[in-house]
């Protein structure tokens, strides 16, 4: 802070010299509205424009990957819910995914269809509220209401599916845990074809937007050195221009027999950023209509997985087999065997990561959570150093990134 | 028109409503309760939820969400404390003025939640006291909801006025009377 | 990698090994030609994003700590797993890649935090996800889930409110699984008996 010292009016040009130089401390967070969750920055202000900024990460930090350890496969499931608390089908995805590599395990045609379409309706999820929040943050209210509204009937669609609004925890080792209702491919469509609209609607009140532009275009413009250097992945890589997305590149579930464009930006700044996101929500609208018209029938767990997947409940009560199997499978859960495994989904917040470490069993030995959140956050004292202090919510909401994923 | 609290009768006391201080006191702190969201985890956005069209928290008076802990009532814990953060709940809810309600939103935040660990605080009552709980994992707004309209009905039962001129005494025990209400 | 790179990979350095793995092709490296194989990797082979950085610890094994690299071409779409022993069972310690890679450096940080793993070279060695006093190291196999007993990382508020970071109760379970063997032979599983019906939660301070 700077000492008070006796300045008269008639030389303050002169001592204008010795009054700079004298930076003030200023800590946002933990508890702010701008950090999208516990985000905490000591930053060193030279007046307005920042000097340093130094995260601090850990607020939310709750043993994730120690659970794990003492977890069989299935029951950290609802742990993988919440580190992209947003879009949680796409993390159980991730993970389900991960541990079926693991195991050598392919799951049937209509598995995959029906956790593609999870995946998409997570992404459509997150980046209304990415773009939601972040219109929020930069003053624009009614994005955020607009956006909040269409989540809801999102919520509506993933509660008849999986019993919760959020928090699904709906996939399983070997496959999902129940069938998809009847009628609901239906409403997903409906809820497609509404979506669009109220997307129109968002992009009239922010894409051409002088105050939205003003604020956006040219701030926190990052590299492609500086993106593939310091790990980022999803929209932030490639609103910097870097050609990168795992559904094509490293393709799962199916992606490679679905029809969509990956948009990829050109400057690497916030408004890049926000851009990505809007396209992208299209193109899942794409995805699941072409899903939806091809939706395979056929079994939603791989039957054949004995020591991996519980059996059907019918059976259990009444076949001696199955009710050891299905003992064994709670009590020690799916026997998985050694091994090592890396996989990463392409994530609405960027590429989530499982490695695992498996001596067989049902418990891993490590399970390492790579956050697609917690890398896009490395970038921000590189950053955020040359703008100003109130640059700092548009290139936070830019980020879009949730701590849950990041501190785990 | 009687009933405990409010007396009126038009043909006798005119335009005048006879009522106890403390009925009018609390009803005006219960209707405009503005929350602090300690929005830590998932559970915030089931609050902003609440805020949203869908269920509208606004109807009762508390979608004034202030982040300043100086301009708010309630303090909802909304998500997961770690230890880390303890520190930051603790003073957030020092710098809120009398009176204050905190209400423990979801399961991490009543009990530590599913998160038995190292890092996860074990219920933000170790630390603050809370008025109401809320159990889910995360609870629906209509839950949150729920617990605001008892959290108004905790507040219709206090004795404010008594606790408008606390006894004379260091501010740990006058700490203690206000909230002990 | 293809099993060319791979040749051409185990030319420069003899003294790789394959490592056993059920995806991606792995590799054992020593942690002394760490830094000349990355930069070998990200010049020449085209990996140009380092994905994760990790550890394992082995517990009883020696050597103890194992640290897991992940790196990925953007151009090849290939990923690759290297990993590095640590020498040193009770002070770990691995070259640091930030230098090379940016993202290194909080990955790392968070390794260090939670393995114990030094990694020389890294310009701002310190905790990330726990506060900076935290003793301990939690995600090692003899750290306790539970937690040990520190005090809170805040003097005044831990005047305030009495409390310290305390182990959170086990008893009562099931909330864990245990990993040493099938269910049946591990009940009970009370080995935290750190709290107690009998012992009220402090409040209202």
């Amino acid at each position: 802070m700077a000492t008070s010292k006796e300045i008269s009016i008639g030389d303050a040009g002169a001592r204008a010299s010795e009054l700079q130089g004298e930076t003030m401390m200023l800590n946002v967070g933990p508890s702010h509205p701008t950090t999208h969750g516990v985000l905490r920055l000591k930053m060193e202000l030279d007046g307005d424009v920042v000097k340093k900024c130094e995260p601090v990460l850990g607020y939310l930090h709750r043993g994730d990957e120690k659970i794990a350890e003492s977890m069989t496969y299935n029951q950290f499931i609802p742990y993988t819910d919440r580190l992209d608390y947003i879009a949680p089908l796409s993390n159980n995805v991730a993970y389900a995914l991960a541990v079926e590599k693991l195991a050598n395990l392919e799951v049937p045609e209509r598995c995959q269809a029906i956790r593609l379409l999870c995946c998409e309706l997570a992404r459509i999820s997150s980046h209304l509220l990415g773009v939601g929040v972040y219109g929020m943050d930069a003053g624009a209210w009614t994005v955020f209401m607009y956006t909040f509204a269409e989540r809801e009937k999102l919520y509506t669609l993933f509660e008849e599916l999986t019993g919760a609004r959020f928090t699904t925890s709906y996939t399983r080792i070997g496959g999902v845990a129940r069938d998809i209702p009847d009628g609901w491919l239906g409403r997903v469509l409906e809820f497609s074809k509404g979506v669009l609209p109220v997307l129109d609607q968002v992009d009239k009140l922010l894409t051409r937007n002088r105050i939205f532009m003003d604020r956006t275009v040219g701030i926190g413009t990052i590299s492609k050195a500086d993106a593939l250097a310091y790990g980022l992945t999803g929209p932030n890589l490639r609103a910097c221009g870097v050609d990168l997305d795992l559904r094509k590149d490293k393709p799962y579930l199916g992606y490679e027999n679905y029809d969509f464009e990956v948009p990829i930006g050109t400057n690497g700044d916030c408004y890049d950023r926000y851009l990505m996101r809007a396209e992208e929500i299209r193109q899942s609208v794409g995805i699941i209509r072409q899903c939806i018209d091809r939706f395979p029938e056929g079994s939603y767990y791989a039957e054949d997985a004995k020591k991996i997947f519980a059996p059907q409940k019918a059976k259990v009560l009444t076949s001696m087999e199955e009710l050891i199997q299905n003992f064994m499978i709670v009590t020690e859960g799916p026997q998985i065997p050694a091994g090592e495994v890396y996989f990463e989904a392409e994530n609405p917040k960027g590429a989530l990561g499982f490695y695992i470490h498996s001596k067989g069993g049902g418990v891993p030995y490590r399970l390492k959570i790579r956050g697609p959140s917690f890398c896009n956050l490395s970038i921000l004292d590189k950053l955020i150093p040359g703008h100003f202090l109130t640059d700092i919510t548009v290139i936070l909401g830019s980020l879009d990134f949730v701590m849950g994923e990041c501190d785990r | 028109m009687q009933n405990t609290t409010i007396a009126y009768d038009s043909k006798v006391e005119g335009e005048v409503i006879v009522t106890q201080a403390d009925a009018v006191i609390n009803w005006i702190r219960k209707h405009s309760v503005w929350p602090m969201p300690m929005g830590l985890a998932c559970c915030a956005i089931e609050l902003m939820a609440a805020g949203g069209a869908r269920f509208d928290i606004s109807r009762f008076g508390m979608e004034v969400m202030r982040f300043s802990p100086r301009q708010a009532d309630c303090m909802i814990v909304a998500g997961t404390v770690t230890y880390k953060m303890a520190e930051v709940v603790r003073r957030i809810y020092d710098q809120m003025a009398e009176p204050k309600w905190v209400v423990a939103m979801g399961a991490c935040a009543s009990t530590g939640g599913m998160y038995r660990s190292y890092a996860t605080l074990q219920g933000v009552d170790q630390i603050i006291p809370v008025d109401v709980y809320i159990s889910g994992c995360p609870p629906r707004p209509e839950a949150l909801l729920d617990a605001m309209i008892k959290l108004q009905d905790k507040i219709g039962a206090e004795h404010s006025v008594k606790n408008l001129f606390p006894a004379k005494a260091d501010s740990k025990d006058v700490a203690e009377v206000t909230n002990k209400s | 990698m293809t099993t060319s790179d791979l040749a051409l990979l185990k030319e420069r350095f003899e003294t790789l090994t394959e490592r056993e793995s059920s995806d991606h092709v792995a590799i054992n490296c020593a942690s002394a030609q760490l830094i000349d194989l990355c930069t070998v990797l990200r010049d020449d082979f085209g990996y140009d994003m380092l994905v994760d950085v990790t550890a394992v610890d082995w517990d009883a094994q020696s050597p103890r700590f194992t640290g897991i690299y992940h790196f990925l071409s953007t151009t090849k779409h290939e990923y690759l797993r290297v990993a590095v022993d640590c020498t040193d069972d009770i002070n770990p310690a691995l070259p640091s890649l930030t230098g090379l890679y940016a993202a290194a450096n909080w990955h790392e940080r968070e390794t260090y935090d939670l393995m114990g793993i030094r990694y020389q070279g890294h310009p701002d060695l310190t905790r990330i996800l726990m506060w900076d006093a935290y003793p301990y190291h939690p995600l090692r196999k003899d750290f306790p889930l539970a937690g040990i007993e520190v005090p809170l990382p805040a003097d005044d508020v831990a005047e305030i409110t009495g409390m310290s970071v305390k182990p959170a109760p086990m008893v009562g379970g099931p909330f864990v699984s245990s990993a040493d063997g099938p269910m049946s032979q591990t009940e009970p599983r009370a080995r935290d008996e750190s709290w107690n019906e009998k012992k009220i939660k402090p409040c209202g301070k």
